[in-house]
């Protein structure tokens, strides 16, 4: 039964995911069209809620081209990982407390680890994989240097992301997820407590996830598309799935860690039974990963791509110290206090 | 044969496995590539071990620091230089001297060392607690002279890289 279980949750956050992912890209086309003026699309059903369904199925229909001297196991395998990846960091986010369910205490969690945080930091260590072996393997250039540029970026911003989940683990004093969020009842959340490791961790994960101030591996005016200009159909399509889950997973991960989580203030106040409170903060914490998607795309429509050495000169020379200046800090208050 | 026996084994021949293509493969990225699996097997078998921590730091800083490096070294010099790099046999007679002393002080280790074994595994909960106190405790002057010496790697890296500029 445990296992049962287990495995609706795995196929229910999964399908959920997907199919918000699916609808992430029809937001981000819509969002983007309303900053720039234009009405975006609305044709296929209404106010053009059929749109990715269609793109979809035009993406499965289309060619597979691969290059001639391409290495054709790695250029299979590359988008095959960054999907991977992009989908087994949902496994242990918290998405809700405790629900009962005919008869059964279930835990609205896939997987309970221990180590939690360091699980997420060592995938998303890995995504750096789908990168460097989709440029490395399509035997072109643009791929190539976007490869580069991609690894370079993600291993220098790892840093100061790992850097500054410290505070938040020195005040929890536990490395799990849920303790993490049970800590932020109330107002008690992250943002107000660590307002300089919230800043550090958002430019953090706006640059692992290759999105715009910081999408160098894709600057479409240098690199073409960069490192997945050689692909087509349904694995150039897997490489647009795992950045929109990506971005997905990391509004979820900033949720978690900053924004309470599943906690709702003043939920308790309303007098609802405890299954209704429990849907009202699944629901609390699907509107939060909302928000903080639509925050990603009206940055990637406000602010200009950095130059690839402000880059690493924000990344190394002002990131990294400023977040082991807020370890400090959080050092000596919780000794003070 | 449990389930413990089985995953232990499955683990154990993908170390093994992919260690046998990193060492036989004639073409080098493929040998590169392969690591990763050895590094995921090795990794498999810590969490078996209900070493999680050292689990998740072998992925963190072997498969995503170390290797990438490793990785970007192999295709550079393959696709820029464009020299074909294989792997080939030489100085026979070192080598093999190297590996059986090698694999003998492993071995010696091996059977020398008091294992301490438990019947049943006590409730380790939370891993990275006790580590962090041991390392701040018993094991602080061990753990502060190899951060130091990593410093020391990671200057000399820098100061390294800097060419054409006069170091002191």
């Amino acid at each position: 039964m445990e296992l049962l279980i287990t495995v609706i949750k795995i196929v229910a956050v999964m399908g959920v995911m997907l199919g918000c992912v699916a609808y992430v890209v029809l937001l981000e086309r819509r969002l983007s069209a309303a900053i720039q003026n234009r009405i975006g699309p609305n044709r296929v059903g209404w106010q053009g809620l059929l749109q990715p369904i269609a793109d979809v199925v035009k993406l499965i229909m289309k060619e597979d081209i691969v290059p001639t001297k391409a290495n054709r196991f790695l250029h299979d395998l590359a988008p095959l990982i960054s999907i991977g990846v992009a989908m087994t960091t949902f496994a242990i986010i918290p998405f809700g407390n405790r629900i009962s369910l005919f008869g059964y205490d279930i835990k609205l969690q896939i997987a309970d680890v221990n180590i939690g945080i360091l699980y997420i930091l060592a995938l998303t260590s890995l995504g750096v994989y789908g990168l460097t072996l989709s440029g490395w393997s399509s035997n072109s250039k643009y791929p190539l240097l976007g490869c580069i540029r991609s690894s370079a970026q993600m291993i220098s911003y790892e840093l100061s992301m790992g850097v500054s989940i410290i505070g938040i683990i020195m005040m929890t004093e536990s490395l799990k997820l849920d303790k993490i969020v049970e800590m932020q009842a109330g107002w008690h959340w992250n943002i107000i407590l660590q307002p300089i490791g919230f800043i550090t961790f958002l430019v953090a994960s706006f640059a692992e996830t290759n999105r715009l101030p910081f999408d160098l591996p894709e600057a479409e005016p240098e690199l073409v598309a960069g490192f997945h200009t050689e692909y087509s159909g349904m694995k150039f399509g897997l490489f647009y799935l795992a950045e929109y889950s990506n971005m997905f997973v990391a509004s979820a991960l900033i949720t978690t860690l900053y924004l309470g989580g599943w906690q709702v203030p003043f939920v308790h106040s309303l007098g609802l039974s405890d299954f209704w409170i429990s849907i009202v903060q699944v629901f609390g914490f699907f509107v939060k990963i909302v928000l903080m998607v639509a925050f990603f795309i009206i940055i990637r429509w406000t602010i200009p791509r950095f130059r690839y050495d402000q880059l690493m000169n924000l990344g190394w020379k002002f990131m990294l110290p400023i977040a082991i200046l807020n370890v400090l800090i959080t050092g000596l208050v919780i000794l003070l206090i | 044969m449990n389930l413990f026996d089985i995953i232990f084994y499955f683990f154990a021949f993908i170390t093994l496995a992919s260690a046998g293509i990193v060492v036989f493969s004639r073409n080098i990225i493929y040998a590169a590539f392969s690591l990763l699996f050895t590094f995921f097997g090795v990794a498999g078998i810590y969490v078996l071990l209900n070493a999680d921590f050292i689990a998740v730091a072998q992925l963190l800083i072997y498969v995503g620091g170390i290797l990438v490096l490793l990785l970007f070294g192999v295709m550079l010099t393959n696709k820029v230089v464009s020299v074909d790099i294989k792997t080939g046999t030489l100085q026979t007679l070192p080598a093999s001297l190297l590996a059986a002393m090698t694999a003998g002080s492993i071995c010696g280790v091996f059977y020398a060392t008091d294992w301490k074994i438990v019947q049943s595994v006590p409730d380790v909960s939370t891993t990275t607690h006790r580590l962090g106190e041991m390392f701040l405790t018993t094991y602080l002057l061990p753990f502060e002279v190899a951060s130091l010496i990593l410093l020391v790697a990671l200057i000399g890296a820098a100061m390294i890289a800097r060419r054409g500029k006069t170091i002191f």
